[in-house]
């Protein structure tokens, strides 16, 4: 049986040898894009059927944005509506014959979780400058500063794979029970598998608010106590 | 087969059987716990139920580590090679 953690070549691009996973990924990245443009062609105050979908998608993302940020969900709507839409297409891209999920390699996991990592870097600084995201490390006392800097490493790469560990433990299923029984038996594992990675994308997109929410809010000084 | 390759076996499916009995219980006291707040809280269900699903993916990566530790033995066990 392959290894989950390999990955097979497509292509080589002069040295580079270019991965079936990353493949997809950027077959992914460019109907992701072409369709962006084309819903957002024609915008027109009173919406089609199609745009009023879409506004319902952006919405949706807005409503969990505010809610778990407590912010105005503005700066933050590209980057964490562009994660969700990326990790559920991809983990969804499963349904396409042939397709293996670029989220069941952990490179792409990883680059994911990179992005967070320094999203949060980002955000915190652009919240409070340099001077205050550094001294979110020192809260509650400098003691902590040493788990702090670990923390902020180990979340990532918690996220990193628990993303590949719930898709990839998908695709692993459905092939070894296709491997054992016959041809309909994976249906009902497939459909749980869809669940899970909708689920999956979800918590990314969730976690990722909450990771940079905690940056923002540490940098904010306490509210002044009135007496 | 030598005894490495043995070892490793059954260690894999050890690690992820005794690995996926906390998160289980876990999990279940977890959602239990999120019912009867619900139950008692209806109008509190919505952040509930986010509260509840960043807990249970949490709760999960436990057996997720597990997971991935069985799946290195099998498959990039180092004192294999």
């Amino acid at each position: 049986m392959k290894s989950p953690l390999s990955s097979t070549i497509l292509f080589h691009v002069g040295p580079v040898p270019v991965a079936a996973c990353v493949g997809a990924t950027w077959a992914i990245m460019a109907i992701l894009v072409l369709g962006g443009i084309l819903v957002t062609r024609r915008l027109s105050l009173v919406p089609s059927k199609t745009q009023a979908a879409f506004e319902l998608i952006v919405d949706t993302v807005d409503a969990q944005i505010r809610d778990t940020m407590q912010a105005g969900p503005g700066p933050y709507r590209a980057f964490i509506g562009t994660l969700f839409v990326f990790v559920f297409v991809s983990n969804w891209s499963s349904l396409v014959p042939g397709v293996e999920p670029p989220t069941a390699h952990v490179e792409t996991d990883a680059a994911l979780a990179l992005l967070v990592f320094f999203a949060v870097i980002w955000f915190g600084i652009r919240a409070g400058g340099v001077s205050g995201y550094l001294k979110t490390f020192a809260t509650p006392n400098p003691i902590m500063i040493p788990l702090n800097f670990i923390e902020s490493i180990t979340r990532a790469f918690s996220l990193m794979v628990r993303l590949f560990g719930n898709v990839m433990s998908g695709v692993f299923v459905v092939g070894i029970v296709l491997s054992l029984a016959g041809l309909l038996v994976p249906i009902p594992l497939m459909a749980l598998d869809l669940l899970t990675g909708a689920v999956q994308a979800y918590i990314f997109a969730i976690l990722a608010m909450v990771f940079i929410a905690s940056a923002i809010s540490e940098t904010k000084p306490p509210p002044a106590v009135s007496s | 087969m030598n005894w490495l390759a043995f070892a490793s076996i059954i260690s894999a499916a050890m690690a992820v059987s005794f690995g996926a009995i906390g998160p289980a219980l876990a999990e279940g006291r977890a959602v239990a716990a999120a019912m009867d707040a619900i139950a008692r809280q209806p109008e509190a269900a919505d952040t509930i139920s986010r509260t509840l699903f960043v807990g249970l993916a949490m709760i999960e990566t436990m057996a997720i580590y597990c997971l991935v530790i069985a799946l290195l033995l099998l498959f990039a066990n180092p004192l294999l090679k």
